[in-house]
């Protein structure tokens, strides 16, 4: 990062700007977004500086960032852009062009989670905790963080251990197959 | 009034208190609701973040599901499920190429004709706090609370939009009809981390301390919430975000139907009181006092 960024195409402005439907060119550096993001102490670049970064072409150095993966999607950037920029979902598109990729993930962790959940949803139709847990915990090989605390959360019976389907498995497994055909059309 | 009701997974498992409490609360005041036949999961923040067709399409499943079966309007309790429900619908309503992308995963005619509600809109517009208030038979007199909206519920305001995006104050009258007094605190539509609870915990902690430690010095007895991923990270996870920080005291995090539900005389047990893990004792003291001095009276 302390080399001077060059232009050098607008390949990755155009990328976005179609899939996140947010015109990030509009943006002119006010820094309004990264002042109130609460997330900003955790993030290795700021979400001002990854639409700057997004300008100037800057792909590598944008979705191998920590950053894209810390934001909590809270929306407080969209909701004070004074251009109107959806920031969040720019966040979102690049997440999702970071895993497209297989870039080298800032932070694989929720990359893991997200993936953990949705495996649950498309298999159950619903979450089932338990279940998602054990997965993202082979995949995130993140093993033993929270595991003092299911004894307390059984106690209170907010885990259980069945899951608890819904009758339209069946239609929501459909529902995956044809939303991942959509993703490729974009 | 009758809606159709989309409870959400996390009202089946870490939140089956806020399941509880809103089922009761709507039984209380005769707000008929019925579960959306065979719903499935929103999608939550995973689906926007990893597929944005899986975002649009779960949730315009679950609408039609609840239009197929006559209703026009669907209550969710969860903030994470309204933000995601109302999204989709927005997108939907307003963007022909959107509103067929999702006719073609789920194979069905859905257009956006279903209103999502949340329960505080229902709650504060539909129902009124004139309403509420003929009901209350035991106030929580002199309970000091700051309501935490969050942002599921404030953002983006185009979308949520019912009350106001960075001042919101529906859930403050609702405490106040509840004979409690609301608190003015600056944090009410900070983040609390969300779902970013389960990948990056100390993200989660270091935001959960900072909303728990400026509620203590508004001098608050208990935050009142309306969103299962903030009390989650604000009462699960309170011991943890306060250590190796400057001491507080346990703050208990209650949902608006459990605390509604205490001044409409309902019991702790029909309101899953006992799932919380900081413990409201402090607010049924409170709430015993209150009915105490009622009893004398009469």
């Amino acid at each position: 990062m302390n080399d001077t960024l060059e232009w050098t195409d607008n390949a990755l402005l155009r990328e976005v700007e179609r899939r996140s439907g947010a015109s990030v060119s509009a943006c002119f550096q006010c820094h309004k977004c990264s002042s109130g993001c609460p997330i900003a102490p955790d993030m290795d670049l700021l979400s001002s500086q990854i639409m700057r970064l997004i300008h100037l072409g800057e792909k590598e150095t944008v979705l191998e960032s920590e950053a894209i993966w810390a934001c909590a999607s809270c929306e407080a950037c969209t909701a004070r852009c004074p251009m109107g920029i959806d920031i969040a979902a720019v966040m979102d598109t690049l997440r999702m062009m970071a895993v497209e990729r297989k870039a080298a993930l800032g932070d694989r962790r929720t990359s893991s989670f997200n993936k953990a959940f949705l495996s649950s949803v498309r298999w159950h139709g619903r979450v089932f905790e338990l279940g998602m847990m054990t997965l993202y915990k082979l995949i995130s090989r993140d093993l033993f963080s929270d595991v003092d605390k299911v004894p307390r959360m059984l106690a209170k019976h907010k885990l259980t251990f069945l899951p608890h389907f819904s009758r339209s498995t069946k239609e929501v497994r459909l529902v995956f197959n044809r939303a991942e055909e959509e993703e490729k059309k974009r | 009034m009758k809606y159709a009701f989309f409870p959400g997974c996390s009202l089946e498992s870490t939140a089956w208190d806020y399941d509880k409490s809103t089922r009761a609360v709507c039984k209380a005041l005769g707000i008929e609701i019925t579960d959306v036949p065979d719903w499935v999961c929103c999608g939550s923040s995973p689906a926007h973040a990893s597929n944005a067709s899986l975002s649009l399409a779960l949730p315009a499943l679950n609408l039609h599901k609840a239009q197929t079966a006559g209703y026009s309007e669907v209550l969710t309790a969860c903030a994470s499920c309204y933000a995601r429900l109302r999204t989709a619908n927005h997108a939907i309503r307003k963007d022909p190429t959107e509103r067929e992308r999702a006719q073609r995963i789920i194979e069905k005619p859905y257009a956006g004709a279903v209103n999502v509600r949340h329960i505080l809109d229902i709650l504060f517009n539909d129902y009124g706090v004139a309403e509420i208030e003929k009901r209350i038979t035991t106030p929580l007199k002199g309970l000091r609370v700051a309501s935490y909206y969050g942002c599921l519920l404030s953002r983006p305001k185009e979308v949520v939009a019912f009350d106001d995006a960075e001042h919101p104050v529906c859930m403050d009258k609702l405490v106040k009809v509840a004979g409690a007094e609301p608190v003015d605190w600056p944090f009410k539509t900070e983040c609390c981390g969300a779902s970013l609870s389960i990948s990056k915990t100390s993200v989660v902690n270091r935001l959960g301390y900072k909303l728990l430690s400026m509620a203590h010095r508004a001098g608050v007895e208990c935050i009142v919430v309306a969103c299962s991923l903030c009390q989650l990270n604000l009462d699960f996870r309170q011991a943890d975000a306060k250590k190796d920080q400057a001491d507080i005291p346990e703050i208990p995090v209650v949902y608006i139907t459990q605390l509604l539900g205490l001044a409409l005389g309902i019991p702790p047990k029909d309101l899953g009181l006992d799932a919380l893990m900081v413990s409201a004792a402090s607010i049924l003291d409170r709430r015993a006092a209150t009915a105490g001095q009622a009893g004398r009276r009469a």
